[in-house]
């Protein structure tokens, strides 16, 4: 049998993407799709196998108000740590682009949180908020303020881990800005020196337009980070006090390796994965239009 | 001369086979540890003693993080189909485990005279939690019970007197008023007791229960009884030390700096595991003492800690190495020597009755209040599905000591969660 020339290169094309559309099917799609498959089942133990149960799961999941709780948590957390983490991190984007002294240790200092693995780093704030013997209660001492239980306050627990995570992930962003900043081209800088434009209305109708490519990759970044880093919740809180800074995904790890529920776990991952699906398609298609890229 | 040097090498590797003992029998185990104090060490330390004594068993112990750890890979371990061949879990996870169908039940491996003697010189209490189906399971490992630590240095200077710890609810609190201190902005320096509610607030809770009367649920583990009316005046108690007498700070009280709080004097007394003993009495700068928990209807306090459990999948001549290894650790000394380096609760009156724990109480009568308050004490909160019923009930403990629900909304609510999950069990 003759090949045809379109044929041939189809297949050679084809053989070219199996090794990673192995590798992406085996690890990614196919364990996608047995998510949802397990979702629709009841979990089983050494003595009751998996039943069919449709979506009774999900049913649960209606009335389930540590999911609820878990799932308002976890928008707060994101609306609390991302504006905040892109501002920073554009600000001392532009401060380290300018020709200041000590500039490459400014750089690295800003860099070195998103270095710290964040279970060392959680330790290291856990002592910031230790009541009482803490830095920040001891700082606030001085002043004559009384202990605060910094953690293990419901109203105090979640704006908590929301500082460290900005700490922890405006210097990474920081490093996209930097990048974007000095491919920005100086003609621009300087045609707008010439037309007498101010630094404020400089940057807001030149450089943030600019640099929204990059604002774009740094928001989806921080929106997938802001569902999936939850390693500080298992040195600092455990999620508590009374579920008050659990976040999705603990929730998911709690109910799948503590209560050994993985039907309902499927069921929780099914729904992480919708909602960070949802916000990937509204950011790419509404942002996409609004994007001038060069 | 090749030839010599061959038949020379194969000589020696053959009188080296045959001159080692039939091949070691290998067992892993996991183990937890979720106390102050170098107790990996010490574990590791008594495998070699018993590897000194059984060459033919070699025992790896591995560290598995807290307790909650253990059981989490544990579990995957399991669900995985590599288990360990022995752990040391938490005794309350016992319907977990059988209801997946994961370890042997230990009475049913005991048959000779000598085992049945040793599995029935246990203390009771321990046993509560050891027993499913009114067999016995899993042995008692690292036992401990709740008991009052209270500074002697601050009771002096309270006007306390340093030999009568407080025996009741009311008395605990009175005491408390005298031992909270003030400064001149109205700042605690010192708070007169804490109760840790972070980790495991459900632990010294269901103590609170026991000693208003009820306990928080059925030995079949189906059942809890979290809005008993006597359950919710036990939490409403709590709540009040905090909000109403003001001799406990406010919000929660972190389980792992507990300790810390106690050693620093900033809590004149606290309640903690006999766990700690060992790490409190290196470590305090003054005298203390230990005391049973105070009672409200009677004294008393739940036991908790580990059991030995060993693994289904673990057969044949690893079953029974397992079981020399656990028969081997809880033997008296050896009971006697953990007791001793912890402060867990030796498991047997036997361990007690050696020379090394005897002259240990002599020298430190402290260490013998955790024993007597066996007499008192119940079983620890243990039901199917444990995990997630005990995470309902530290969320309503928490909930109304943060003050976001009273007491009896967040108990009521617990309960009615409670009853959904175990009703598959009834």
């Amino acid at each position: 049998m003759k090949l045809t020339i379109s044929t041939k290169s189809a297949l050679h094309g084809s053989l070219m993407l199996l090794p990673a559309a192995v590798l992406l099917a085996t690890f990614t799609h196919i364990p996608s799709v047995m998510t949802f498959f397990h979702s629709l089942f009841s979990t089983p133990t050494g003595r009751h196998a998996a039943e069919f149960v449709g979506f009774e799961n999900y049913m649960f999941l209606l009335e389930d108000d540590v999911f609820h709780q878990a799932f308002v948590n976890n928008l707060a957390f994101a609306l609390g740590t991302i504006p905040t983490s892109i501002g920073l991190s554009i600000a001392m984007a532009l401060w380290v682009n300018g020709k200041i002294r000590g500039r490459v240790l400014i750089r690295f200092s800003y860099f070195l949180p998103t270095m710290v693995p964040m279970i060392a780093a959680a330790n290291i704030w856990m002592f910031f908020y230790t009541p009482s013997y803490g830095l920040l209660d001891q700082f606030l001492g001085l002043f004559g303020y009384a202990q605060n239980n910094w953690l293990g306050d419901p109203d105090t627990v979640l704006p908590c881990l929301m500082v460290l995570t900005v700490w922890k992930e405006a210097g990474f962003f920081m490093i996209f800005y930097l990048a974007a900043l000095q491919g920005l081209p100086t003609e621009i800088y300087e045609a707008a020196k010439l037309e007498g434009v101010g630094r404020w209305y400089y940057f807001r109708r030149v450089t943030f337009p600019l640099l929204m490519p990059t604002t774009l990759f740094v928001m989806i970044n921080a929106l997938i980070n802001s569902f999936k880093m939850v390693d500080m919740l298992f040195v600092m809180t455990d999620g508590g006090p009374d579920n008050a800074s659990n976040l999705l995904l603990y929730y998911i790890y709690e109910t799948a390796f503590s209560f050994w529920d993985t039907a309902y776990a499927a069921t929780l991952t099914v729904v992480l994965f919708l909602i960070l699906a949802v916000a990937a398609i509204v950011q790419f298609f509404y942002f996409d239009k609004r994007i001038h890229y060069r | 001369m090749k030839n010599k040097l061959l038949v020379c090498l194969l000589g020696v590797i053959l009188s080296l086979g045959f001159s080692l003992p039939s091949h070691a029998v290998e067992l892993d185990m996991y183990y937890p540890i979720q106390v102050g104090g170098p107790l990996a060490k010490i574990v590791e330390g008594m495998v070699a003693d018993f590897h000194k004594e059984h060459p033919g068993i070699k025992v790896k112990p591995i560290y598995s993080g807290n307790y909650s750890e253990t059981m989490a890979k544990t579990m995957t371990a399991i669900k995985g189909g590599n288990p360990p061949d022995l752990a040391v879990i938490l005794s309350i996870n016992i319907f977990t485990l059988i209801d997946n169908d994961a370890i042997i039940c230990i009475q049913d491996l005991a048959v000779s005279k000598e085992d049945k003697v040793w599995l029935n010189g246990f203390y009771p209490a321990f046993m509560l939690n050891s027993m499913y189906g009114g067999k016995i399971w899993s042995v008692p490992f690292q036992r401990s019970t709740g008991v009052l630590y209270y500074n002697k240095e601050l009771f002096k200077k309270a006007g306390l007197d340093t030999e009568k710890p407080p025996k009741t609810w009311d008395e605990m609190v009175d005491y408390a008023k005298k031992l909270t201190k003030r400064d001149a902005n109205g700042n605690v320096t010192q708070w007169g007791i804490e109760i840790p509610s972070t980790t495991a607030p459900f632990w010294l809770f269901g103590g609170m229960a026991i000693q208003n009367g009820v306990n928080l649920m059925n030995q079949d583990g189906n059942e809890t009884y979290f809005d008993d009316p006597k359950v919710i005046e036990a939490l409403q108690w709590w709540v009040d030390m905090t909000k109403v007498d003001k001799v406990m700070p406010q919000g929660l009280i972190e389980w792992g700096t507990l300790r810390q709080d106690f050693l620093e004097q900033k809590a004149a007394m606290i309640w903690h595991s006999t766990g700690n003993l060992t790490s409190v009495k290196k470590q305090a700068k003054f005298d203390f003492g230990v005391a049973m928990l105070p009672g409200k209807v009677r004294q008393g306090s739940p036991t908790g800690g580990g059991n030995f459990y060993i693994f289904k999948s673990t057969v044949g001549e690893k079953r029974d190495a397992a079981h020399t290894f656990i028969k081997w650790m809880s033997q008296p000394e050896r009971a006697a020597e953990w007791c001793i380096k912890t402060g867990y609760v030796g498991t047997s009156p036997a361990a007690w009755e050696t020379k090394a724990l005897r002259d240990y109480v002599a020298s430190f009568p402290p260490a013998a209040v955790g024993r007597d308050q066996l007499t008192l004490a119940k079983a620890e909160l243990s039901t199917h599905q444990s995990e997630r019923i005990v995470k309902l009930l530290n969320d309503a403990i928490q909930a109304a000591l943060t003050g976001k629900k009273t007491p009896e909304e967040s108990l009521k609510d617990a309960q009615k969660k409670a009853d959904r999950i175990l009703k598959p069990y009834r």
